[in-house]
């Protein structure tokens, strides 16, 4: 059994926890070891770097720092199932291993900590990578009881995981097939998705919507275009923006997109037969159920999603109040 | 015959021009090549987001080479950037573009040139919960930008909001890390160690 320490990233500990909970459940079939790096710290995504150029690597360097004290001399691997947190882990060490200045300022401030960390003796890997590389399709492959028969979908890489890939692990910067290959072996219909490393927003949605509206809207409509069921990531970041804000770019541009967005490991749940709301199914804004249910999977009725606020009377003097959970249903009930 | 003396009058010794593409090239970790940029464009035709910025970062290059040191930092370019990376893998003479982004957006907030405040404040408020916390906290984060920056979307986001807490998508109160102690004394010492490096290209 392989062993690796995982390092979840802030986003897998809530908003992408259905990703976790599916590589915790498909874990067995994988015979992955998978040990927490220890007291991780967040890996700084794209804000750290805008800041500062020594704390966003000795912020990475901590984590590496632990990873390596942990792992009792077998030099250790660290797998980061968010593409950001990747890119960081193994930018960062790729910094200092070719640039001796920066090693030496990181070292001196995590000095300051107890701490030391010596250029390239940790390595970094995304899940995907993993999977694919050490897990293999075999493997895989044998464990599929329920294949994917009939289901269309859309593999969406996005950009951190394949770019700059500053240590060769993918096979193309810009036309990746590791996942396309993943999803082929459960027995899903690949769409050759010609915007599979497109941007999908990042961190834009923040700074100025209408941006990013429009980076959203180009992914999704060009996964509406090759009818796609659902779009698979392996981001939690391209998960958020591609989901939870189809439906404010569905309104931005008034059109009426319905794109499920699922983690491929979900996927690999489904395939390997297990049950639907251990993967954290059900937990996405755009509703899987429909598609799943091509493939014969049934999700349970949908939770309630907090309504849109009312219209406000343009003569209306009272302050603009929230609208309650339930949409006001009770007040509506006793009036009636 | 003394040839200075013909040359047309520049606001800018010619030596500050040479220096601020040298100032940004040793701001930036590693070999940027930003001194091999042929102004071929190939960056700003694969940006996503280059129609929304005052200058493609071919443009933005040949600003800096020509000294515009203002202009550049003033720009949204750099703040537009989504590290998507595609300009970095095109680019054909591997100059490390996204990395030059990031250095420009340092010099940009260190001189107080920012003009795109919504990705300042984003940043800085996203590295202060990470130094808080030792790890980032989404409903904080979130909504002070929208207080902040969008105030006037805030209903418009509303849902949202309350769609992330319903699927339990969302926390309400941070989560700190055990050594969060450890991790405050290695970025003080860290952001000591940056001020320094900053000084050395900040006139």
């Amino acid at each position: 059994m392989n062993k690796y320490l995982l390092y979840p990233g802030c986003s897998l500990q809530r908003n992408a926890r259905s990703y976790r909970d599916s590589l915790v459940a498909i874990q067995p079939e994988l015979a992955m070891e998978l040990e927490e790096v220890d007291d991780w710290n967040c890996c700084g995504a794209t804000e750290y770097g805008s800041v500062y150029a020594v704390a966003r690597h000795a912020l990475v360097a901590r984590n590496l720092a632990h990873a390596k004290a942990q792992s009792n001399g077998i030099p250790p691997t660290v797998v980061a199932p968010c593409s950001a947190c990747y890119l960081n882990l193994s930018k960062t060490d790729h910094v200092l291993r070719t640039d001796k200045r920066m090693a030496s300022l990181v070292n001196d401030a995590l000095q300051a900590g107890g701490l030391n960390y010596q250029p390239g003796s940790v390595g970094s890997r995304h899940l995907l990578d993993v999977i694919y590389n050490d897990v293999g399709l075999e493997v895989i492959r044998s464990h599929v009881t329920n294949p994917l028969k009939g289901l269309r979908v859309a593999p969406y890489y996005g950009c951190m995981i394949v770019r700059p890939d500053v240590d060769d692990h993918f096979s193309s910067t810009e036309y990746p097939l590791e996942l396309d290959e993943l999803l082929a072996a459960l027995g899903a219909t690949v769409i050759d998705f010609p915007l599979k490393t497109h941007c999908c927003g990042g961190h834009m949605t923040q700074i100025s919507p209408e941006v990013a509206y429009e980076m959203i809207r180009r992914l999704i409509a060009a996964g509406d275009h090759y009818r796609a069921d659902v779009m698979v990531t392996l981001c939690p970041m391209c998960q958020l923006n591609l989901d939870a804000y189809q439906g404010d770019m569905n309104s931005h541009f008034k059109t009426d997109y319905h794109v499920p967005v699922l983690y491929f490991t979900q996927l690999m749940g489904l395939a390997f037969g297990h049950d639907p709301l251990e993967l954290g199914l059900g937990k996405e804004f755009v509703s899987a159920r429909d598609a799943l249910a091509r493939i014969g999977v049934e999700l349970p009725e949908e939770e309630p999603v907090a309504p849109k606020p009312a219209v406000r009377r343009k003569d209306d003097p009272s302050l603009p109040m929230p609208t309650p959970l339930d949409g006001g249903a009770k007040r509506e009930e006793k009036g009636s | 015959m003394n040839i200075v003396s013909e040359l047309p009058p520049s606001e800018l010794p010619l030596v500050m021009a040479l220096s601020f593409q040298r100032r940004v090239i040793q701001a930036t970790a590693g070999d940027s090549r930003l001194e091999m940029c042929i102004q071929c464009g190939t960056c700003g035709g694969s940006c996503p987001s280059g129609p929304d910025m005052e200058h493609t970062p071919r443009q933005l290059f040949a600003m800096i080479r020509a000294g515009m040191e203002k202009e550049v930092l003033a720009s949204n370019t750099p703040f537009y950037c989504v590290s998507c990376y595609f300009c970095m893998a095109r680019c054909p003479q591997e100059v490390h573009i996204t990395d030059i982004m990031y250095t420009l957006k340092r010099m940009s907030i260190d001189g107080g040139y920012v003009t795109t405040k919504a990705a300042s404040d984003l940043s800085q408020s996203f590295i202060g919960d990470v130094e808080k916390y030792g790890r980032s906290f989404e409903f904080g984060l979130a909504t002070r930008q929208f207080l902040r920056h969008h105030p006037r979307d805030i209903l418009k986001v509303a849902p949202m909001g309350l769609g992330m807490l319903s699927r339990g998508r969302m926390d309400l109160t941070p989560h700190r890390i055990v050594g969060i102690d450890e991790l405050q004394s290695i970025l003080n010492r860290a952001k000591v160690l940056d001020k320094e490096l900053l000084a050395e290209v900040m006139p």
